[in-house]
């Protein structure tokens, strides 16, 4: 009896002991997990219908077509046979374990700025936290001789930055704790830029940091038939006229009172952003809102009640009056206000009045569906509208809206719409949601 | 191995959607079992396709296929009952959201003496005065106990409407024979249409009590309790029998399954038709579900510890009948309970012409919205020297004509079917007419109910369950007399015309027009085991790891549409089971 004791208390004082540092371990995966999230990685590592972070992720870039890599523990798949030190190469600094460089659709020059710490943690949670999963990825379809990799090494140490420069230069941009956590999530881990921000013609993006220059985050060129819009501080095109809250409720949920996540998007919220505390949330909503804009052109917006108007006597004389009647004014209102966060407004959203109609006209095309977020359980669904309405007809209506109170946008032709059609995401956004609500 | 989960909920309607978000609440895991298909707002409720009538309405899209299952009917128990073989009189849904999906939107509490309609017709009038034959009986819960459910279940399904009577003062324009509320209704009334004004000023003219009625139909862009969101209704009028492309009309596909599917304790499985409830050898104690997987046709067992019935009113008396879950009703013997008190109701609606320079337009609507008096409903009024049971409220509810509908239902009554006379009446009855309904109770009989047909089976073997119902004179006098109060408010209105609709002293029951889907009773609950299948927790009385949930514990048809006191009885057998139930399990109500 007494004998069964000691050994109950030698086990129990060896469970206690081991248990604090399995709390540390268990910490330090979260975080990992958490890091994961806000890195986005799910976004270009996880296949719908296949094991988490297996890879296999088309990109269709100029040259052919890359697959995003298999980044579970697998040892002959994925990164089972990476050192913490390899791992921290590949994702800050765009080096293989073999040496040879990384296309930098992967974005290590905003990984670049993650610290040692998070990069720990980060390792510690795709070793530990992530099953392993034997998917092999799909080999490249870039021919020879543009498949050899020694340009990308050349193009990595023109333009990508190193840890030992990048992490110092975001840490000093600000003093203010909640700016500089807001800028350390922006330019780091969650590499907006690397949508939002213009490229060179050599591909690098103009600016990788707040202090880089107006042209950090001041919008994107096309990705997946989307153009990412500015998130700096214009006032028609930009984040001028979104709050703070709004963003983070985008973030969040995918909708605010200004807007819905469509597109490329929707994954960044459902994988990323939505998982974020609120306080990160914020952090990053108060440095955008600190990003002077790019475009000082513009006026600021007002709303124009004419066509308002217009609509409520049954003046349908503008052109795309009667299919915005018909088609549109049932959920986005004949005031083009909406219903804030289930149905978002046209009137004055940023997205309407992009010099670029592309989002605009996909959106129509190939309709929409918000998914369930974990904040905001519903999902919110705009049909796809190509095969009921002429290219004429979405020409008009997307022209009406453009035009229509005070938006002022410049008009889409027919022969626009066609063209867009071609580069017509997939209609079916729902199926990458998790749930169909 | 069969899988065993805590809980298993047959049907995904309001019912069952209800009691699986509390119990998964309450941290039980729970498989909810659907026999028709899995239907999401984006992808189902999407527009324009929702709204296509012909496919939507007339194709019946969102209804019960008959050609699997369906029931059959007589109006007497010496005739033979065959099966109803198209859907017309009555729509029971099928598929996710169930006939919570498809339904218009009336969202109303009870007349508390309809709860206890027996105990207040003997004080009012006297144990004589309920005729032979009728089984009148109370429900076994007052309204002061639902009250709280009732509460909760209007903020999850965002109901609009003008409260009377909050915390005993007097807040608005509502109805004034409506009971004490806690909080007022989390949206504001339903706009008028037109029609519902005119008959709004000719009622309160007549010395009537008119209110807006209680619409699931959101009035404004709403979050619910749950997290789920609802946009505004546009008065589109596709409603009844289609899913709402705004978000607008509560289901449970936009106001509890989104929140629902994303809970790891819950699992729904489409396309699984649920054959029995198992039981042990005792037959007091269920052991799980066996279910038909449509798609592989092959038979799939559950076991469970808790079995929740949540289908359809006839559905769940059916599955009670088919597993030996307490004892069949028989009329002769007057004896056993399951399939006793089926009752529905007593429904008639007349259409009224107005002058040509008022435009009803018939293609606005809304299911739920409208007014409504409820002078002549209940015991809100004397009974006494009229000698019948019961009431109806009369209301003018301008649900929105679609298309087909309109013209289907043109000529006939001396206008010819086809040609300029047709069409001219079509176009008339389209733009200055309205409809208004005498919406009443049914009272249960002796030799009215249901039980298992001897002869007919369904697709699956399993016998069709048999109706054995007709009108009987105390609802037809109700009806009339209720019917004969809308003569004088339709003149009041301006009627140029009218076609006034009642029932006819004699007139069978007749399966082939609508009259309503709200079906009630077969299995009722109440305080005695000899004449109610289920507890005041609406669990069996003989099963009591299994509670039946839905319009089937009525023990009378009443004047309001069932929805909101079913959603009420669910979220109060929820509370009970979560309170008392799920920490000692076993009967809650001594036999």
């Amino acid at each position: 009896m007494k004998w069964r004791l000691f050994v109950a208390c030698l086990l129990g004082a060896g469970l206690t002991g081991s248990a604090t540092a399995q709390d540390a371990d268990k910490a330090t995966l979260e975080k990992g997990r958490y890091l994961a999230a806000a890195s986005d990685c799910a976004a270009c590592h996880s296949v719908h219908g296949k094991p988490e972070y297996s890879g296999g992720v088309s990109f269709s870039l100029p040259m052919g077509k890359i697959y995003s890599t298999n980044i579970t523990p697998d040892p002959e798949h994925g990164i089972g046979r990476y050192t913490e030190a390899q791992f921290g190469r590949a994702v800050r600094e765009g080096i293989r374990r073999d040496g040879s460089t990384l296309y930098p659709a992967m974005p290590f020059p905003s990984y670049a700025r993650m610290t040692d710490s998070d990069i720990h943690a980060l390792f510690v949670y795709f070793r530990k936290g992530v099953p392993a999963a034997s998917v092999p990825t799909p080999d490249n379809e870039i021919p020879w001789p543009l498949s050899m990799r020694w340009p990308l090494t050349v193009w990595r140490w023109v333009f990508a930055p190193t840890p030992h420069t990048a992490i110092p230069r975001t840490a000093g941009e600000f003093t203010d704790p909640q700016l500089a956590r807001g800028a350390y999530l922006v330019e780091g881990p969650a590499h907006c830029g690397a949508c939002h921000s213009p490229r060179a013609i050599t591909m690098q993006e103009k600016a990788l940091t707040a202090d880089g220059g107006s042209l950090y985050l001041s919008g994107g060129a096309v990705v997946d038939g989307w153009t990412p819009p500015s998130l700096r501080q214009e006032n028609r095109t930009g984040l001028g006229r979104w709050r703070e809250e709004d963003i983070v409720a985008f973030l969040k949920t995918g909708r605010a009172e200004t807007g819905s996540v469509f597109g490329s998007m929707t994954s960044a919220v459902l994988h990323g952003t939505q998982k974020l505390t609120d306080e990160d949330l914020r952090a990053i909503a108060h440095y955008l809102k600190s990003l002077q804009a790019a475009d000082h052109s513009q006026t600021p917006w007002t709303y124009d009640p004419t066509i308002t108007d217009q609509l409520h006597k049954a003046n349908l004389s503008s052109r795309g009056a009667r299919v915005y009647i018909d088609r549109c004014a049932a959920c986005h209102r004949t005031d083009g206000k909406g219903y804030p966060a289930v149905f978002p407004p046209l009137a004055g959203n940023p997205v309407v009045m992009q010099s670029d109609p592309v989002s605009l006209v996909h959106i129509v095309q190939a309709g929409a569906t918000l998914p369930a977020m974990m904040a905001a359980p519903s999902s919110i669904a705009m049909p796809a509208f190509n095969h009921k309405l002429t290219d004429q007809q979405i020409a008009d209506v997307v022209t009406f809206i453009r035009k229509a109170w005070g938006n002022n946008a410049s008009p889409v032709s027919a022969d626009d719409v066609k063209q867009f059609s071609k580069s017509m995401p997939p209609s079916d956004m729902a199926d990458d949601t998790p749930a169909l609500n | 191995m069969v899988k065993h989960v805590d809980a298993i909920i047959v049907g995904a309607g309001w019912a069952g959607s209800i009691m699986a978000k509390e119990l998964t609440e309450a941290g039980l895991s729970v498989v909810m079992l659907e026999r028709g298909p899995e239907r999401t707002t984006p992808v189902e409720g999407a527009y324009p396709d929702s709204i296509d009538e012909l496919r939507g309405a007339i194709r019946k899209r969102l209804f019960q296929n008959l050609s699997q299952s369906t029931v059959t009917i007589r109006n007497t128990m010496d005739q033979t009952a065959l099966p109803y073989r198209q859907l017309a009189a009555f729509l029971p849904g099928e598929g996710v959201g169930g006939a919570g999906l498809h339904w218009s939107g009336v969202h109303f509490r009870v007349a508390p003496e309809d709860l206890r309609l027996r105990s207040a017709v003997i004080e009012r009038y006297g144990e004589k005065f309920i005729p032979e034959g009728m089984n009148l009986q109370d429900y076994g819960v007052t309204y002061d106990e639902l009250e709280p459910f009732f509460d909760k279940a209007e903020k999850v399904f965002g109901t609009s409407g003008e409260a009377y009577r909050v915390q005993g003062k007097i807040v608005g324009d509502g109805n004034v024979f409506s009971p004490d509320r806690s909080d007022n209704f989390p949206l504001p009334a339903m706009k008028d249409t037109f029609s519902a004004s005119v008959f709004r000023d000719a009622a309160k003219n007549a010395g009537y009590h008119p209110y807006a009625l209680p619409a699931a139909n959101a009035s404004r862009q709403y979050t619910n309790t749950y997290g789920c969101q609802m946009g505004p209704c546009n008065f589109c009028g596709y409603c009844s029998g289609y899913d709402c492309y705004l978000y607008s009309k509560a289901s449970p596909n936009v106001n509890i399954l989104p929140v629902l599917r994303q809970d790891p304790g819950f699992s729904l499985i489409a396309d699984a038709h649920v054959l029995r409830v198992d039981l042990d050898s005792t037959k007091t104690k269920a052991t799980g579900v066996t279910y038909l997987d449509t798609k592989t046709r092959k038979e799939i067992s559950l076991s469970a510890d808790l079995v929740i019935l949540g289908a359809f009113q006839f559905n769940n008396v059916h599955l009670m009948l088919v597993s030996g879950i307490g004892k069949p009703y028989d009329p002769v013997s007057n004896t056993g309970t399951v399939g006793r008190n089926f009752v529905y109701q007593t429904i008639t609606s007349s259409r009224v012409w107005l002058p040509p320079s008022t435009y009803t337009n018939q293609f606005v609507g809304a299911g739920g919205a409208g007014v409504a008096i409820d002078d002549f409903n209940s015991m809100n009024f004397d009974h006494g020297p009229l000698g019948f049971v019961g009431g109806s409220p009369v209301w003018v509810n301008q649900a929105g004509v679609k298309p087909i509908a309109a013209a289907l239902g043109a000529g006939g009554g001396g206008t010819p079917r086809w040609g300029s006379a047709y069409k001219d009446s079509l176009v008339n009855t389209y733009k200055h007419s309205l409809g208004i309904d005498a919406h009443g109770s049914n009272m249960a009989y002796r030799d009215v109910y249901l039980d298992l047909d001897p002869t007919w089976k369904d697709a699956y073997g399993q016998p069709l369950l048999r109706m054995t119902f007709t009108w009987k004179d105390n609802d037809i006098r109700m009806n009339q007399y209720v019917v004969s109060k809308i003569e004088p408010i339709a003149r009041a209105m301006g009627a140029t015309k009218m076609n006034l609709v009642h029932l006819n002293a004699g007139q069978p029951f007749d399966t082939r027009t609508y009259q309503t889907t709200h079906l009630g009773g077969g299995a009722i609950m109440g305080d005695n085991p000899q004449t109610s299948a289920i507890n005041r927790y609406l669990q069996s009385w003989d099963v009591s790891n299994v509670f039946v949930i839905g319009s089937n514990a009525f023990p009378q048809g009443m004047g309001y549409n069932p929805t909101g006191m079913v959603a009420a009885l669910a979220y109060w057998a929820a509370h009970h089971i979560r309170a008392t139930y799920l920490k000692s399990p076993g009967p809650m109500v001594k036999a």
